[in-house]
Formats: C-alpha cells, sequence, structure tokens
C-alpha cells in the first residue's frame, strides 16, 4: 500500500514539474535562434540575446490562462491528495483529489489543441521542448487522475 | 496651544493665496481610437477662485513629427470659435461647459492624420499662471487587445467558478444537517427519530463521510437535549 502511495505521489510530482517547466519556458516555437511563446519572443542576435514580450493576440492569452490554469489545478489537486490522505474515512475514494487533475489535464489539453491550431505556419519554425512538454503532461494527468478514482483508503 | 492654533491658520490663510493663483489644468495622458469615430478630448481645470465670466479655453494641436502647433479652439467672451480653416474644419464641436470648468471638445470622423498631441490651455482671469497640459491622440484601424486582458478574465472566471462551487457545496450541507436537526426537534420519540435517520439513509449522494458528519451533528444534538 505505501508503495502505491508512493508511486502516485512521485507521479503527480512528476505532473506537476513538467507543467511548470512547460508554462514557465519561453519555448513552445524554436527556429535557428529565435526561440517564442508563451511569454517572450527571444532572438539570438550577434550582438547578444534580445527578448520582447509575446504577442498580445487573444488565442496566445487564451493558452497562456488555461496553462496557468493547469498548473494551478494541479497544485490544488496535490494539496487536496494530502488532506484526503489523513482526513478521509477508510475505503473513501479521492474524488475531490481526481476532479482537480482531471480538470487540470483537460486545461492542458485545451491550451496545447489551441496552440497547436492558431500558431501561425512558418517555414524554418519548429515546435520546441516547452510544447512537447505539455503534451506529454497531458496523458499523465489524466492516468493519475483515473488512478486517484479507482484508488481507495484501506481499510 | 489655542494661540498656536490661530497663529498656524493665519499663517495658512496667509500663504494659501499666495501658492492658489495657479490654476491647475486636467486632461487624460493618451487616448485611442478606431479610424472613423468621433472621440471626446476632456479638460477641465481646478482653481481657487470662483468661475470668472472671462474663462477662456484653448485648443492646440501638434501632428506627430512636427514641430509646430496649430491652434484650433478658442472659448472667450462667453462664445466658442472652431476651427474653419485648418486640418478639423467642419470636425470640431465645443461640448463643453463652461461653467461648470469644462472645456471638451469632440472630433468627428477621426482619420490617421489625425495622430498627434493635443494642449489644453485653460485661464480663469485673475487666476491665469497655469501650465497646459496635453493629450496624445493614437487613431487605429483596429483596437488591439491589451496583453494579459484575456489571460486575467479566463483565469478570474474559472477561479470564481470554483469559489462558487466549492461554496455551494458546504452550504448544501449546512443546510441539509439543519433539516436533520430540525426533523429530530419536530418528532419527539426515539423510533421517530430512527426512522427519519433510515429516511435520510438512501437520500443524500453516496458520500459515506457525509452521512457520518450529519450522524455525529445528530448525536451533538442528543446530547445537548440530554444536558437540558
Amino acid at each position: 500500500m505505501l508503495l502505491i502511495l508512493l508511486g502516485v505521489l512521485v507521479l503527480h510530482l512528476i505532473i506537476l514539474i513538467l507543467l511548470i517547466v512547460s508554462t514557465a519556458a519561453s519555448a513552445w516555437t524554436v527556429g535557428g535562434d529565435r526561440s517564442s511563446d508563451l511569454w517572450y519572443n527571444c532572438m539570438t542576435t550577434n550582438g547578444g540575446y534580445h527578448c520582447k514580450p509575446a504577442s498580445n493576440e487573444d488565442w496566445l492569452q487564451a493558452v497562456q490562462a488555461l496553462m496557468i490554469l493547469a498548473v494551478l489545478f494541479c497544485f490544488f489537486s496535490l494539496i487536496a491528495f494530502v488532506y484526503q490522505l489523513f482526513r478521509l474515512v477508510k475505503g473513501g475514494r479521492f474524488f475531490f483529489t481526481a476532479i482537480f487533475q482531471i480538470l487540470a489535464s483537460v486545461f492542458v489539453m485545451c491550451g496545447a489543441i489551441i496552440y497547436t491550431v492558431m500558431s501561425p505556419d512558418d517555414a524554418k519554425v519548429v515546435f520546441g521542448y516547452a510544447y512537447v512538454l505539455a503534451w506529454v503532461a497531458f496523458p499523465l494527468c489524466l492516468i493519475s487522475g483515473l488512478i486517484y478514482i479507482v484508488l481507495r483508503k484501506k481499510e | 496651544m489655542l494661540t498656536f492654533l490661530a497663529l498656524a491658520s493665519v499663517v495658512l490663510l496667509g500663504i494659501v493665496p499666495e501658492r492658489s493663483q495657479a490654476i491647475v489644468i486636467y486632461t487624460g495622458w493618451e487616448r485611442h481610437a478606431l479610424v472613423g469615430s468621433d472621440i471626446r478630448l476632456s479638460c477641465s481645470f481646478f482653481s481657487w477662485r470662483w468661475t470668472s465670466e472671462d474663462v477662456t479655453f484653448s485648443w492646440t494641436y501638434r501632428p506627430d513629427g512636427s514641430r509646430d502647433s496649430i491652434s484650433i479652439f478658442h472659448y472667450t467672451g462667453g462664445a466658442a470659435y472652431v476651427d474653419n480653416k485648418g486640418p478639423f474644419r467642419d470636425r470640431l464641436e465645443f461640448v463643453g461647459n463652461p461653467g461648470r470648468r469644462d472645456g471638451s471638445i469632440l472630433l468627428k470622423n477621426l482619420e490617421f492624420a489625425d495622430n498627434g498631441t493635443f494642449t489644453c490651455d485653460a485661464k480663469n482671469p485673475p487666476d491665469i499662471v497655469g501650465r497646459p497640459s496635453s493629450v496624445r491622440l493614437l487613431v487605429f484601424e483596429k483596437v488591439p487587445i491589451q496583453a494579459g486582458v484575456i489571460t486575467g478574465a479566463i483565469i478570474g472566471v474559472v477561479l470564481g467558478l470554483l469559489v462558487l462551487i466549492v461554496v455551494i457545496y458546504y452550504l448544501m450541507r449546512f443546510l441539509v444537517a439543519r433539516r436533520v436537526f430540525s426533523l429530530s426537534v419536530s418528532k419527539h420519540g426515539k423510533k421517530k427519530k430512527e426512522g427519519s435517520q433510515q429516511r435520510q439513509g438512501p437520500a443524500p449522494p453516496a458520500d459515506p463521510s457525509k452521512v457520518k458528519a450529519a450522524a455525529s451533528e445528530k448525536k451533538k444534538q442528543e446530547s445537548r437535549k440530554d444536558k437540558k
């Protein structure tokens, strides 16, 4: 039982770290010497590293909001997990934790989908590591939420 | 103490009229507008004197990238004189109320060439010393969304909904517990209490913690009644 609990907690922490890195790093689109989105467009010229704020488009702001909400909900679910670990009655299910975790996964999915559909099509531009992390975090988050639905506190 | 207060008030009354000879003019800092729309540029002032009959307002315009200003509006002697030769002929209207210290003008049918700085200068004789105030006009084809507005709105709405749902959940729990309490008060016998507990059983959602909370509350109320 303790092993399962530890495994579930470690998975949750990994998901939280993935989400935080994906949201904070401005590397959703990279191309040559520049990396842009979600927060800054940075370019490495021979002078140095120049950054300017990302564009004000509405879809980009929506992706920012959804990623921040995903991080927040994953964090709330972690707190709910720790709380329910000590306060839940024997045989109870971790419903609050599961709901928050599943909502977080839905938000990451929506954010990643919006970014995929709306990002401008440039020739030399490829998706960066932050984008990949967001797509990796989504199924992990969903699986983690489903595990919490199935998990029961031992009698 | 009293003499000190009297001295202070005399000194203040002596100083204040000296300083108050300055008139303070207020306009906006920057105005954004769409091409083809109308915009109201507001100008008002603060003065320690009463609004005189000889109050004057004048607006001057300096296009972006130019160093010359051109006068486009003047109000004096109770009459308003609008631009009839310059860049704003037939597009300028006076919509202010000088009696209320308001010298605002209305610019109609904006063009891209109207980008620039508008300066308002007001005089309220004998209060004439003051700095004119400027407002910058920016004309856009499409008003841009400021950074972070949509982000903040989405986050705020979702978190607000979350708080609302949590509050409603706890409210429902509280109300259900209260209804259980009132049922056990109106029906006196133990049998009736058991009956109400049985009726309570299948009704609420299958959350064992909730039923246990309701049962513990009932036990508390029973022990309170026993004490009475």
